[in-house]
């Protein structure tokens, strides 16, 4: 809370609420990865303590490698989250840019239509995309679930990127045209350009749950071959419940790629939630 | 869809079409046609192989049958205490949690916004597991963390009593997202033009008051966002429940929320077969609980809030 007169008590009351909120927040997370590296022993003898020279052992890390196909696993989760946010990005500017460029009739209808997924989850559809995926042979495969993704981040890629299309200046659009650019040039050689910042909020927005999600990987694409991250990890902590060395260094490998991701982008993340693109 | 309103004047403008067509038939394809197919399919029933037309049957059988109904109503009420838990506690911590981080001449600001957003990015197979063991009483962290407050006496194997657990999973899922109303609501104290707060120091409102009198009414609209994307996001969720404990919504069905409901009609689970036309019921009544609160924020809250251009 901004105040004229924000004294120093109050400033270090803040900065106890948010160092305690802090900590709850990072504690489980730091508690898991600590604990990966420690011998079995040690793990149930002294929780609270990081690793020290003797008590470091890395065999969950070594059981997790050994035992499941965590690379194959990681691989999948690659293809379909940067698959799918290709297309979303690519799909979805291109209609931001068709929807805020020009007037013609059913603008604002096909609008609406397109902004409905943003209400309304895409889960309740299952049935009947399972149907349709087993009718077309696509069940257990990687293209199943970057055709579904690619459906669901589209609602609000559209929706974000038409509010930002719409404050490039015409000025620069109609230069192009006399310049004799066709529509398509202005929008991949101008346009797109100028919103990158949006389209970087964009994608983080899109990749997060893709990459998190356990559903649609459970049921469309549940094959070993096919496995994502999140769902190959799901399955080796239920069959390794005892072991309790390879499920923290399970745990441990599921959370560092979306860690790392996050750091990267979260300057990206903060400052595009912070300017508005959500609002 | 007609795309062109000037046929006579101006050739037709392929590159709408062109441009629009992608992303109009992936989402039509994937989302739009089975979510009505999945709405049409609970209107069937499979019999001897044949998909067979019986109006309202599978919502009869739901509701009549006390097979079905039973576990309907308990995973509703579920979900709705689910959802009163978010409310009550998420969002109330978010909002003071940017109010904290927008104090004025605060540093490390940026490290605490980070920090606390970290658990929203995590999976939810991550956090379940997590919190199943720090929160077991085999490992023995919880006891110890309450063992140095002195409060060990407190402490009960939290998730696999029937009067606990579905709190203690929407504490953890409130642990998850609180980033999300947080970053919101800091978004829009941030929008809060200096000159209002000015204004308001002229007038001697500083401080608590302030932030009740000016502030709080100005960021309503995004509580307002907020609000319906939680029930949204409440009524639809499953994958925390199924990683921390299974389809089966232990102990004695006393975590089922709709979400696992659906996925169990769906897919079976033990000796219950699974059945689509079920599911698909399930699935219509979900759908028509999230269509009714949207309609109800779009209509009744969304109008009443008002909006301040600055």
């Amino acid at each position: 809370m901004s105040r004229a007169t924000s004294s120093p008590a109050r400033l270090i009351g803040a900065h106890a609420v948010l160092i305690a909120y802090t900590v709850i927040a990072l504690f489980p997370v730091l508690l898991i990865v600590m604990n990966s590296f420690k011998a079995r022993n040690a793990i149930f003898r002294s929780p609270l303590t990081p690793p020290t020279p003797e008590t470091f052992d890395p065999v969950g890390y070594t059981t997790v490698m050994a035992q499941g196909d965590f690379l194959l696993y990681f691989q999948n989760s690659l293809v379909v989250t940067v698959g799918s946010l290709f297309f979303v990005i690519l799909f979805g500017a291109m209609a931001a840019f068709a929807l805020s460029e020009y007037r013609f009739r059913g603008n604002t209808l096909t609008g609406l239509y397109l902004a409905l997924g943003i209400m309304i989850p895409i889960r309740l559809g299952t049935v009947a995309i399972l149907q349709l995926m087993v009718a077309s042979g696509l069940v257990n495969t990687l293209t199943a679930l970057i055709l579904v993704y690619t459906a669901q981040g589209l609602p609000l890629c559209i929706f974000i990127l038409s509010e930002f299309m719409k404050t490039v200046s015409d000025d620069l659009k109609n230069a192009g045209r006399i310049d004799g650019l066709s529509e398509y040039r202005i929008f991949f050689r101008l346009v797109l350009p100028l919103v990158r910042p949006a389209i970087a909020t964009v994608a983080v927005f899109t990749m997060i749950p893709i990459w998190n999600d356990l559903w649609f990987p459970l049921i469309l694409a549940p094959s070993e071959g096919t496995k994502t991250v999140t769902l190959g990890a799901q399955i080796f902590i239920g069959q390794f419940v005892t072991n309790w060395n390879a499920v923290l260094a399970a745990l441990s490998l599921a959370i560092l790629p979306v860690l790392v991701l996050y750091l990267i982008f979260s300057r990206q993340l903060i400052r595009g939630i912070t300017s508005g693109a959500v609002k | 869809m007609s795309l062109d309103d000037q046929p006579i004047k101006r050739p037709f403008r392929w590159h709408i079409v062109v441009f629009l067509a992608p992303a109009f038939f992936v989402y039509t394809a994937f989302m739009i046609v089975p979510l009505f197919g999945t709405l049409q399919l609970s209107l069937f029933r499979r019999v001897d192989q044949q998909s067979v037309y019986v109006g309202l049957d599978n919502f009869r059988m739901l509701f009549g049958d006390p097979r079905w109904s039973v576990n309907f109503w308990n995973a509703l009420w579920n979900n709705v205490w689910f959802f009163i838990i978010h409310m009550l506690v998420q969002n109330p911590i978010g909002v003071l949690l940017a109010a904290l981080l927008s104090s004025p001449k605060l540093r490390f600001r940026a490290f605490y916004r980070t920090a606390i957003f970290i658990p929203t990015i995590l999976s939810f197979v991550i956090v379940g597991f997590v919190w199943k063991l720090i929160l077991s009483p085999l490992w023995g962290v919880a006891p110890n963390l309450l063992d140095l407050v002195g409060l060990k006496s407190l402490f009960t194997p939290w998730l696999g009593k029937e009067e606990y657990a579905l709190t203690t999973l929407s504490l953890i899922s409130v642990w998850q997202f609180v980033g999300i109303p947080m970053m919101l609501i800091y978004a829009a104290l941030l929008s809060i033009p200096d000159e209002v707060i000015e204004a308001a120091e002229c007038d001697g409102i500083t401080g608590l008051s302030q932030f009740w009198k000016i502030k709080l009414p100005l960021i309503l609209p995004s509580i307002g966002i907020i609000s319906i994307l939680t029930f949204v996001g409440n009524f639809n969720a499953f994958d925390l429940i199924y990683t921390a404990q299974g389809a089966l919504a232990g102990p004695n069905f006393s975590t089922d929320i709709l979400g696992t409901f659906l996925y169990r009609a769906f897919f079976g689970f033990q000796l219950q077969l699974g059945d689509p036309n079920m599911g698909a019921a399930i699935a219509t009544m979900m759908f028509f609980i999230i269509l009714a609160g949207v309609c109800v924020y779009l209509f009744t809250i969304q109008t009443r809030l008002r909006r301040y251009q600055f």
